[in-house]
């Protein structure tokens, strides 16, 4: 019992990483109806420039949020250098630009970083087991960081007159131009944000996975399926499908398939919400756009 | 009167598709024109093209400067409201959040001031505030539609057919309020119609288009009086 409880609480904690990069996929999709394939090689990218401050001798406090900062930036100037002029490509060469990303911001962090494993420091001291064992301090503290992060997007989509602006952009382009949004800095915000959100995925788990070149590929599969179990189409959906999709992980992995099948439940997750109810269990009905 | 909005030998096409032959019309500081026309007589697409949303050849000055080729939000920007074609409502969104996306560009103190005067024009709007737009009535997203429009202060307002497919004591409610609105904003307006015995009512001057070329123009209430016209043009 004492068994499953942690393997629930951990997996909450992991689920976390999970639910930011699946709201970070999410928001594109509804932008652009098209996953971001490059969204966790951008992260891995954002985890590399945090790795090189802090071994520059900055606080972690400081390289955090300088990484935030700068994966902002690269995440609007990638959308406006290499997204903007496929605006009205067909969907194969999309995609084909989405795994062109992926492989070279995967080769480049190789290159410059080169590819051997490195750790990845953790602000919170994990050495003291919290919550009577349960947790250890960077699983408490990385989810701490999740929600807060989480709940300061919220707050922005919610309540402010931009956050409003960038949703209506991805809703309805057309009308949101007749009220004199601009619908091409909105998207390029979105890229931003999304970015920043995967940035702070990329420093939470990269002390419990190690860093490497190749570290989100596993994190991206599980986001994925967590983006497509909670709804595609739905942000609150996707958040919570990724706390539910670090759960079952845990747990499946614990006692049912074992550590090295792990990655196959992502797997599985994904073939069966295509196949039984693509639009998630709390996404509305996709619509298709002509 | 100067002449607000200006549009001389006005082109446009869809691909291949040429759907303005060159017309031509002017919107007066303070009145309301009415455009008139059939299906497909290239109504939709003369707005679209005031606006930037299709490619056009020809001129479009307004306040005394050219538009043409501008991007759509520089156009509305420029204080141009447009209620178009199909209401154009944020159907995911509340009510409250699509008429904040009208006043989106101001960041004046009236704004609160207009919201009020909405409700005033449209108490249904008020009644509906929380709700999500996309379960509001095809009568209820024109009033929103308009809202949205008026609440960025336009000096122009481009009406996109507001008797579409609406039940005909809300198309009089509707009409009813476009004439206060006419009374109360210090607004120019270009009402685009199939329901040509309403607008010529409402309208200064009126404008016939037939298949991408103007036909008629004149004052309104002449066109209205002159059964001879009203029978060949208007049909009724
Ligand atoms: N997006 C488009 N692509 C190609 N052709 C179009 C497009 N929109 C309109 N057209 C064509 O342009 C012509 C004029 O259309 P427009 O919508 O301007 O007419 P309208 O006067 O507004 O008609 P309605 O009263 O039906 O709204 C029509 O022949 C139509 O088929
Ligand atoms: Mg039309």
């Amino acid at each position: 019992m004492q068994g499953v409880l942690h393997q629930i609480l951990s997996g909450l904690a992991t689920g976390g990483i999970y639910a930011s990069l699946a709201l970070a996929l999410v928001m594109i999709y509804q932008a652009t109806h098209h996953v971001n394939f490059a969204q966790g090689e951008m992260a891995t990218l954002s985890t590399y420039i945090a790795y090189t401050m802090v071994t520059a001798g900055w606080s972690y406090w400081v390289s955090f949020i300088a990484t935030v900062v700068v994966s902002f930036i690269m995440g609007v100037v990638v959308e406006r250098v290499l997204m903007r002029p496929m605006t009205n490509a067909p969907v194969l060469a999309l995609v084909g630009v989405f795994i062109g990303l992926l492989l070279i911001v995967n080769a480049m962090t190789g290159w410059i970083w080169d590819f051997t494993i490195k750790t990845f420091p953790s602000p919170f001291h994990s050495s003291t087991p919290l919550l009577g064992g349960f947790l250890s301090g960077h699983e408490l503290g990385s989810t701490v960081v999740t929600l807060v992060m989480l709940l300061c997007i919220y707050l922005f989509f919610r309540h402010t007159s931009l956050g409003l602006a960038m949703r209506a952009a991805a809703y309805n382009p057309v009308s949101s131009r007749l009220v004199g949004v601009r619908v091409g800095w909105m998207l390029a915000l979105g890229w931003g944000l999304a970015a920043a959100i995967g940035a702070i995925a990329g420093m939470m788990i990269a002390p419990i996975v190690f860093l490497d070149p190749n570290m989100m590929a596993g994190v991206l599969l599980y986001a994925f399926a967590g983006a497509l179990l909670g709804g595609i189409e739905n942000p609150l959906g996707a958040v919570i499908g990724g706390f539910a999709v670090g759960v079952i992980e845990n747990l499946g992995g614990a006692y049912v398939v074992g550590t090295e099948l792990k990655l196959t439940l992502a797997l599985v997750i994904i073939v069966a919400v295509l196949m039984i109810k693509p639009s998630g269990l709390l996404g509305r009905t996709v619509m298709s756009r002509v | 009167m100067p002449a607000l909005l200006e549009v001389v030998d006005l082109k446009a096409a869809y691909g291949q598709t040429n759907v303005l032959h060159g017309i031509s019309f002017v919107v007066d500081e303070g009145e309301v024109t009415t455009l008139l026309g059939a299906n497909g007589a290239g109504k939709t697409t003369t707005l679209r093209a005031i606006c930037g949303m299709v490619r056009t050849e020809g001129e479009i000055r307004y306040a005394g400067e050219r538009i043409e080729g501008k991007a759509t939000e520089d156009v509305v920007r420029r204080k141009i409201g447009h209620v178009p074609d199909g209401r154009g409502t944020f159907m995911e969104l509340t009510v409250e959040e699509n008429m904040k996306l009208g006043a989106y560009t101001r960041s004046d103190r009236g704004v609160r001031e207009d919201f009020e005067r909405m409700f005033d024009y449209f108490p249904r709007l008020k009644e509906r505030y929380k709700q999500q737009a996309g379960t509001l009535s095809g009568g209820e997203q024109q009033m929103l539609a308009i809202a949205r429009a008026l609440l960025l202060r336009p000096k122009l307002l481009l009406l996109d057919e507001p008797s579409f497919g609406l039940a005909p004591l809300i198309v009089r409610d509707i009409f009813e309020i476009l004439g206060r609105i006419r009374q109360e904003e210090q607004v120019s307006v270009l009402v685009v119609e199939q329901n040509a015995n309403l607008a010529l009512a409402l309208a200064t001057r009126a404008y016939l288009l037939e298949t991408g070329r103007i036909v008629i123009s004149g004052n309104a209430a002449d066109i209205r009086n002159d059964e001879t016209l009203r029978r060949s043009y208007l049909g009724y």
